[in-house]
């Protein structure tokens, strides 16, 4: 499948530097919003463009332990959705805000 | 062919993320991180990984994002205006955005690539078999974590409403309405 990919001339270096846009966008959405979750999706946005990179590299490579790897993310992904939006939830019914600026602190 | 649809499905992937970082309304941003994980869905696809582009739509599209959006719906805050950054902050994350971009793509432009030409099949039997045998021990491992991010998240919701009663004067919950959260939740 790989060589075919290249035959249309589809090279890792096109994934890579979509990764890296996907990647970068979602550092830039951390910085610049200041709504907690948002601040959540643009994590889940870097996590999914380094999964993308990683799932080019096993095709490319010829190895399935990538793609295995990639699972694993999904899962602790998973894992940290549930985790952090129960505590917004938690904050949100005390405080009444997911304004990072104001959740700044670890102790009222 | 397989070109075109790269360079269209990555032009819509970026258009969601940026859609997702630039608008102002947070049901808007989850519309858009879904139609970012269904491009990125398809790129799996296109790189021969089926079985993954399917349980990335589950879990992501499916359950994630449902999550989100059941929380913004439970915080009310479809419509809460947000309290922007200064525009300051603003260029600021921008510039850091772009300047991250580019010292990545400085680092990653000279690194060598070894095509190595061995047809990977990433179908839900070649991948199960790598996960069940090679990687069972994290395969376990991972169910024990999902296990502990569910009481977890079970836990941190139910605390704050014991708190919030005994300050009202009454006892513990009950037990039918622990249970009844348990369900909830899952």
């Amino acid at each position: 499948m790989n060589s075919s990919l290249m035959q249309n001339g589809l090279v890792l270096e096109h994934y890579v530097v979509l990764s890296i846009v996907l990647f970068a966008t979602g550092v830039m959405g951390v910085l610049f919003r200041r709504n907690a979750i948002i601040i959540f999706m643009c994590i889940e946005l870097m996590l999914n463009a380094v999964n993308l990179l990683l799932v080019a590299f096993a095709t490319f490579y010829g190895d399935s332990a990538g793609q295995v790897f990639v699972f694993f993310i999904m899962a602790v992904a998973a894992a940290e959705v549930a985790v952090g939006l129960a505590i917004l939830t938690a904050l949100y019914s005390k405080l009444k805000t997911t304004d990072i600026d104001i959740l700044s602190k670890l102790k009222w | 062919m397989t070109l075109y649809a790269f360079y269209f499905l990555s032009f819509l992937a970026v258009l969601g993320a940026l859609m997702v970082v630039f608008s102002r309304n947070p049901v808007t941003s989850v519309i858009f991180l879904v139609m970012t994980f269904f491009t990125i869905a398809c790129h799996y696809m296109l790189l021969n990984a089926q079985f993954l582009a399917a349980v990335h739509i589950i879990v992501y599209a499916g359950a994630i994002m449902v999550l989100f959006l059941y929380v913004i719906m439970l915080l009310n805050l479809n419509d809460a205006v947000e309290q922007q950054k200064t525009l300051l902050l603003k260029v600021a994350a921008v510039v850091t955005g772009g300047l991250l971009m580019i010292v990545l793509s400085a680092a990653l432009r000279t690194a060598e690539v070894t095509y190595v030409d061995t047809s990977v099949v990433g179908s839900a039997s070649s991948l199960g078999k790598v996960l069940l045998s090679e990687y069972l021990l994290p395969f376990e491992a991972v169910s024990l974590l999902l296990l502990a991010a569910m009481t977890g998240a079970i836990m941190l919701a139910r605390t704050r409403r014991r708190k919030a009663e005994d300050a009202e004067g009454g006892n513990a919950v009950p037990e039918s309405e622990q249970t009844e959260s348990v369900a909830y939740e899952q």
